[in-house]
């Protein structure tokens, strides 16, 4: 009798675990998914109407997509997003990568207290590094430009290169930088043909990690950007503000693809990566 | 007078500043020669070496290589082929690519360089394999890969440092015969790294035996054996008992020396006073050991007995243990208090028998008894055993 008691307790036990983990799951997931079927809503409501929740055809469209690509507003936000975000990412990521680099040398001194320094965008508060990049980049003539926006989302971009190259590093025989060196190669070559093409799946994953930084960043935007410069999430927070239109949920749909997108490729290069390292 | 092709003068290397990892070191090695530094881990050998390939500074001294100092040359600027112990292949490129690299660098056109990678691989039996990744090889061919890279762009003087280490048994012994047929095929000199005394002994012209940061003997792995001038050198070298005494007296190379067991003459090699320390190296198969109340004229042996019929040296002694090891028999032997005192009697018709409890008499000719300077670590290693 003990033996079933323990038995069922056991399984009680088990349901309850099960039960738990299905609800936090649920809570960190919901609220992002429920935004995609919310996106096909024919009608400017941000709630699933009568018709939706019967499945009436008439009650689903595709208008909300179909005024992203009508609304230049928003194809000019996707021109600012992905220029600032590709040349944040390639500054990010070559500043980072050498960081990495430069931090991996035993020889080189006060190693932690630049790792800390570098990261520390990642750390600080981003309405702190906002507020400090635009009083310092106004008075250099840098607030509402392009450059300026750049520079900021490349300094908030740079420590996910630097901590994914660190990692890749970790990993990187140094021997082989020897025996390229015994084989006659300068530094440059040594860099480009032996390390760079090792390395590159932790600098690419890097890469990618910046440009998600860039690509979703709104505090400096708001701060920084003028009309000139407005990128995506800058557009959904005014899409919230001012019009409220159920525009901006078939743009976030859109970019939840592109960042599940975004991990299975870091994740697939971590795979490719494990595999060519012995 | 040509100048040798490398030299070391007077090199020091501290990476702390305070404690020498190389205590001036001296050595000059000749063209076409293979020679090879051994010793235990830690005595200084691989610095050595990865100093004269430019991957470390001397703290102080010169390294000449053909009579230049390559001081201020920038490893790649060397021309020193390396092979590593851990291969340090390119796994991102296939075996063609890691051999034409030295080549592409060099800029050699394509042509000649696919001729040369070709020539490599069939220099080390690889002929083939271009196309294969480095992880598709086994550990044997990876290493042949890494000593037809380290060739290829045809330098005259190539390093190794313990490539065999990580090999097994059959396959090192297959290796190191083939290492030796490429070398002195094309003539290259050879410095080679290793603790393994007879992997050092099989493949060298010289040998330098290293301790601590400095050179104890560098010579033939035959005279290295037979005329070992340290005590250090005749522990490490194949197997030596090694016998305490006190010199007292001296005739020319011959010294009498009391030990525990008796007195014997040696041959002295430190150049020894009358009431100095010295240690007695003797080899266990130069030892005879007969029976008790056996005279010493039925010895077979004439080098061991003399003219009329009694061993230079004669010592007391008692088996402690004997060993069958096949062609020969091991005995281990209680010589004054010590019991570690090892003979090697070979298996031959008319052999002395002994059993262990038996009180022996054991001798051996004054030449092989070595009269060595004192070394108490070297005897407590001993003790230790």
């Amino acid at each position: 009798m003990t033996t079933a008691t323990t038995f069922a307790g056991r399984r009680l036990g088990r349901y309850a675990y099960v039960g738990f983990c299905a609800c936090a799951f649920v809570f960190l997931v919901a609220p992002i998914l429920v935004i995609v079927p919310l996106s096909f809503n024919a009608e400017p409501y941000f709630t699933f109407t009568e018709g939706m929740l019967r499945l009436d055809a008439d009650a689903w469209s595709l208008r909300w997509y179909r005024s992203i690509v009508e609304d230049e507003q928003w194809g000019r936000a996707l021109v600012n997003s992905m220029i600032i975000g590709v040349a944040a990412t390639v500054l990010a990521t070559t500043l980072g990568t050498v960081a990495a680099l430069g931090l991996a040398n035993a020889a080189m001194p006060a190693r932690r207290l630049a790792m800390g320094i570098l990261i520390s965008p990642m750390i600080t508060p981003v309405i702190i590094v906002a507020v400090g990049v635009f009083f310092f980049y106004s008075k250099l003539g840098l607030a509402q430009t392009h450059l300026g926006l750049i520079l900021a989302h490349a300094a908030l971009g740079a420590p996910f290169v630097v901590i994914t190259v660190t990692a890749t590093l970790a990993g990187f025989d140094q021997t082989l930088m020897r025996a390229a060196a015994s084989l006659g190669a300068g530094p440059l070559t040594r860099f480009r043909r032996v390390q760079l093409p090792l390395i590159a799946p932790g600098v690419f994953s890097g890469g990618l990690f910046a440009f998600a930084a860039s690509f979703d960043e709104v505090v400096v935007v708001l701060l920084m950007g003028g009309l000139e410069q407005r990128t995506i999430p800058r557009q959904m927070w005014s899409g919230i503000r001012e019009q409220i239109s159920p525009t901006i949920l078939a743009v976030a749909t859109l970019l939840i693809i592109f960042a599940v997108l975004v991990l299975f490729t870091v994740e697939w290069l971590r795979r490719r990566s494990s595999e060519v390292s012995p | 007078m040509k100048a040798p092709h490398v030299e070391y003068r007077n090199v020091q290397k501290s990476y702390d500043g305070r404690v020498l990892v190389v205590e001036d070191l001296n050595l000059a090695v000749e063209t076409g020669e293979f020679l090879t530094l051994l010793g235990p881990s830690g005595s200084g050998k691989t610095t050595c070496l990865m100093m004269l390939a430019g991957f470390e500074q001397a703290t102080s001294g010169a390294i000449l290589v053909n009579g230049e100092s390559v001081h201020d040359l920038p490893p790649d600027k060397r021309g020193i082929g390396v092979v590593f112990q851990n291969y340090a292949l390119f796994p991102h490129m296939s075996v063609g690519g890691n051999l034409a690299f030295p080549l592409e660098v060099r800029r050699l056109p394509a042509p000649e360089r696919a001729e040369r990678v070709a020539r490599a691989l069939g220099l080390v039996q690889l002929e083939g394999f271009e196309d294969r990744r480095p992880a598709e090889l086994s550990g044997g061919q990876q290493q042949r890969v890494a000593i037809a890279r380290a060739l290829v762009f045809e330098p005259g003087l190539v390093l190794m440092d313990e490539p065999l280490g990580a090999l097994d048994r059959r396959l090192r012994e297959e290796m190191q015969f083939e290492i030796r047929r490429i070398q002195r095929e094309l003539g290259v000199t050879v410095i080679y790294v290793t603790h393994d005394q007879q992997e050092a002994m099989v493949m060298s012209d010289r040998v330098a035996v290293f301790r601590d940061g400095r050179i104890e003997q560098v010579a033939a792995p035959e005279t290295l054996y037979e005329e070992p001038e340290r005590a250090f050198v005749a522990h490490f070298i194949g197997e030596n008992n090694l016998l305490a005494g006190t010199v007292v007296g001296s005739d020319g190379d011959i010294c009498v020396v009391d030990t525990q067991g008796g007195t014997v003459h040696a041959f002295d090699v430190a150049g020894s006073a009358p009431g100095d320390e010295v240690l007695l190296a003797i080899r266990p198969e130069r030892v005879g050991v007969q029976p008790d109340g056996v005279s010493a004229d039925s010895v077979s042996d004439d080098s061991v007995s003399d003219d009329t019929g009694h061993y230079a040296n004669e010592l007391a002694a008692a088996v402690v243990d004997v060993v069958f090891i096949g062609d020969h028999l091991r005995v281990r032997l209680k010589v004054g208090e010590r019991d570690d005192f090892i003979a090697k009697i070979p298996n031959i018709v008319g052999h002395g028998r002994v059993l262990p409890g038996d009180t022996v008499r054991i001798g051996w000719a004054t030449l092989d008894c070595r009269a060595l300077p004192p070394d108490p670590t070297v005897l407590q290693t001993e003790d230790d055993r």
